[in-house]
């Protein structure tokens, strides 16, 4: 583990905002436990809690909560100037803080989601979901780590392309999905477990081209906005 | 030896320019960078440790520009103004954080010897968040040094200091300035420039007004008396004798001797012993009594 990724853990773990990352998958497992539980049809829970709930609220909503804290709150305290003093290219510190944004978000979304998904379907189903949600989380994290260098609301603007993006846009005009990251991760979901709880609407060769085109595109971004991290005077 | 140098340099907010043409040059020793607050000190500051690019003109450090190159922090320590320091962590863990993130050979020993310089051995597996204003103050002058840069740029180091470490700091400075590094830091407070630093960089209004040593800048503002305590053995008469003088402007009497108002340093703390000597008078004290830090400040503040 590098420097850079240890004092981004513990900057992680050691905030209170950590705490806002379990009510969502706890409640994801609850619901669908719940529904298996009462023994209510696959069919008619599946979708709407592994889709609705898991794929379009739990992961990026948990990509957004780390992927901002991980950069954004040591930009937010000043704390950032001190790795930023280091003769460090500036890839080893986007690199490892990406890391861990894309190790936590998978870790706390795909464990939830496979078991939703072993409840709805079989064992096969929750690990491809689990596998797609670490693909997800690591573009959604790369999305959400360069946001936090290009705006100063870097939350808002996720929600805006979580919420009015994804989940307004993306089920209403069929073109946005191209661009919707949700998409490609029930894509993968669906190449590795088909079912018909979930069905993807981009083909696979586009959602793993464009994983690949947000995720090196957004951390090349936020390589060369840390290159150019102004720190604007208090008393200037 | 590493300079720091500033070459017509600006820098302007839209509209607004902080730093208007400041050209100068830091070498070893210890430089105060005075200015009153809002003159542009931050804004110089983070221009020469990279923090912000100028808007016109170069900042180098040992020759290198100091924008997107972080290869300079090699040679370069920064203790910024915001007090910002991992909480969670003691003193100890950040400073060796520092010393692993710049690739030190032996960081546990460079980071014990960082902490030791600024005194803060008893407290260092303390969390940072536990500490006094001045001792996170102190714990960041550690996480800068530790890599013994030969460059320290310090922003208001000594905010926050009670007065025994404010001496203290004041002393390391000394000593790491006396040691052949460049040391640069900022401050408002003209008592603190005035022990750590003869030599200044004065800002006001986001132009430089004033460079060097501030006895040698006062000397030169030959626009302005300069004023000299004096006491004789015949304050009455030698007061008569001054005025008679072209370089006196003006003499008050009062029970602790004279006050002299020179137009011109030179011709007079020349004519002065002559006089004494044909009068016959005895001068006890002769004291210049605005060549305070403060009154070189506040004319060049006024002007």
């Amino acid at each position: 583990m590098t420097t850079i990724s240890w004092i981004t853990a513990r900057g992680l773990f050691g905030r209170r905002r950590f705490l806002l990352l379990f009510p969502l998958p706890m409640l994801l497992v609850l619901l669908a436990a719940m529904s298996r539980a009462a023994g209510v049809d696959p069919g008619q829970w599946g979708s709407p809690i592994i889709y609705g709930l898991g794929l379009g609220v739990v992961l990026p909503v948990i990509a957004l909560i780390v992927g901002t804290a991980v950069l954004g709150s040591e930009i937010d305290d000043g704390t950032l100037v001190h790795v930023l003093t280091k003769p460090l290219p500036r890839w080893q510190i986007v690199l490892p803080k990406l890391g861990v944004a894309t190790l936590v978000t998978a870790l706390t979304a795909a464990i939830p989601l496979y078991v939703a998904g072993v409840l709805a379907n079989s064992i096969r189903f929750g690990l491809g979901l689990a596998a797609a949600t670490a693909v997800g989380a690591l573009v959604y994290s790369a999305l959400f780590l360069a946001l936090s260098l290009v705006t100063r609301r870097p939350v808002l603007l996720g929600l805006v392309y979580v919420l009015i993006w994804e989940g307004l846009l993306g089920n209403v005009v069929s073109g946005t999905t191209v661009l919707s990251i949700q998409h490609y991760v029930m894509t993968v979901a669906d190449t590795i477990a088909p079912t018909t709880l979930l069905e993807g609407r981009v083909s696979l060769p586009v959602a793993i081209v464009m994983s690949g085109v947000f995720t090196i595109g957004f951390t090349v971004l936020a390589i060369d906005r840390l290159r150019s991290f102004s720190v604007a005077g208090e008393t200037s | 030896m590493t300079n720091v140098d500033l070459d017509g340099v600006s820098r302007w907010y839209g509209n607004v320019v902080a730093v208007n043409d400041v050209s100068m040059s830091l070498g070893t020793g210890v430089t105060g960078l005075l200015g009153p607050n809002g003159a542009g000190k931050t804004t110089v500051l983070h221009m020469m440790a990279g923090f912000l690019a100028p808007s016109r003109g170069t900042v180098t450090l040992g020759g290198e520009p100091t924008w997107r190159n972080p290869a300079v922090y090699r040679r370069l320590g920064l203790v910024t103004e915001r007090e910002a320091v991992y909480d969670f962590l003691s003193a100890y863990e950040f400073v060796l954080a520092s010393a692993r993130l710049h690739g030190l050979a032996q960081p546990e020993a460079a980071a014990q010897r960082a902490i030791d310089l600024v005194e803060l051995a008893d407290a260092q597996d303390r969390r940072v968040g536990t500490y006094s204003k001045g001792m996170r103050q102190r714990a960041r002058v550690a996480a800068a040094l530790v890599h013994d840069p030969e460059v320290l740029l310090l922003d208001e180091p000594f905010n926050g200091m009670d007065p025994r470490q404010r001496m203290h700091m004041m002393e390391l400075l000394h000593s790491l300035g006396g040691a052949g590094r460049t040391i640069l830091f900022s401050s408002h407070i003209l008592e603190e420039v005035e022990q750590v630093s003869g030599t200044v960089q004065v800002i006001v209004s986001g132009r430089l007004a004033a460079s060097g040593d501030f006895r040698t800048i006062r000397r030169l503002m030959t626009n302005r008396p300069h004023v000299f305590a004096v006491q004789s053995s015949d304050d009455r008469r030698l007061a008569v004798e001054l005025m008679g003088q072209p370089s006196v402007n003006g003499v008050d009497i009062d029970r602790d001797g004279l006050t002299v108002r020179a137009g011109d340093y030179g011709s007079f703390t020349r004519a002065l012993p002559k006089i004494a000597l044909a009068s016959g008078i005895r001068v006890r004290r002769l004291l210049p009594s605005d060549e305070s830090l403060e009154s070189v400040f506040s004319y060049l503040v006024e002007a």
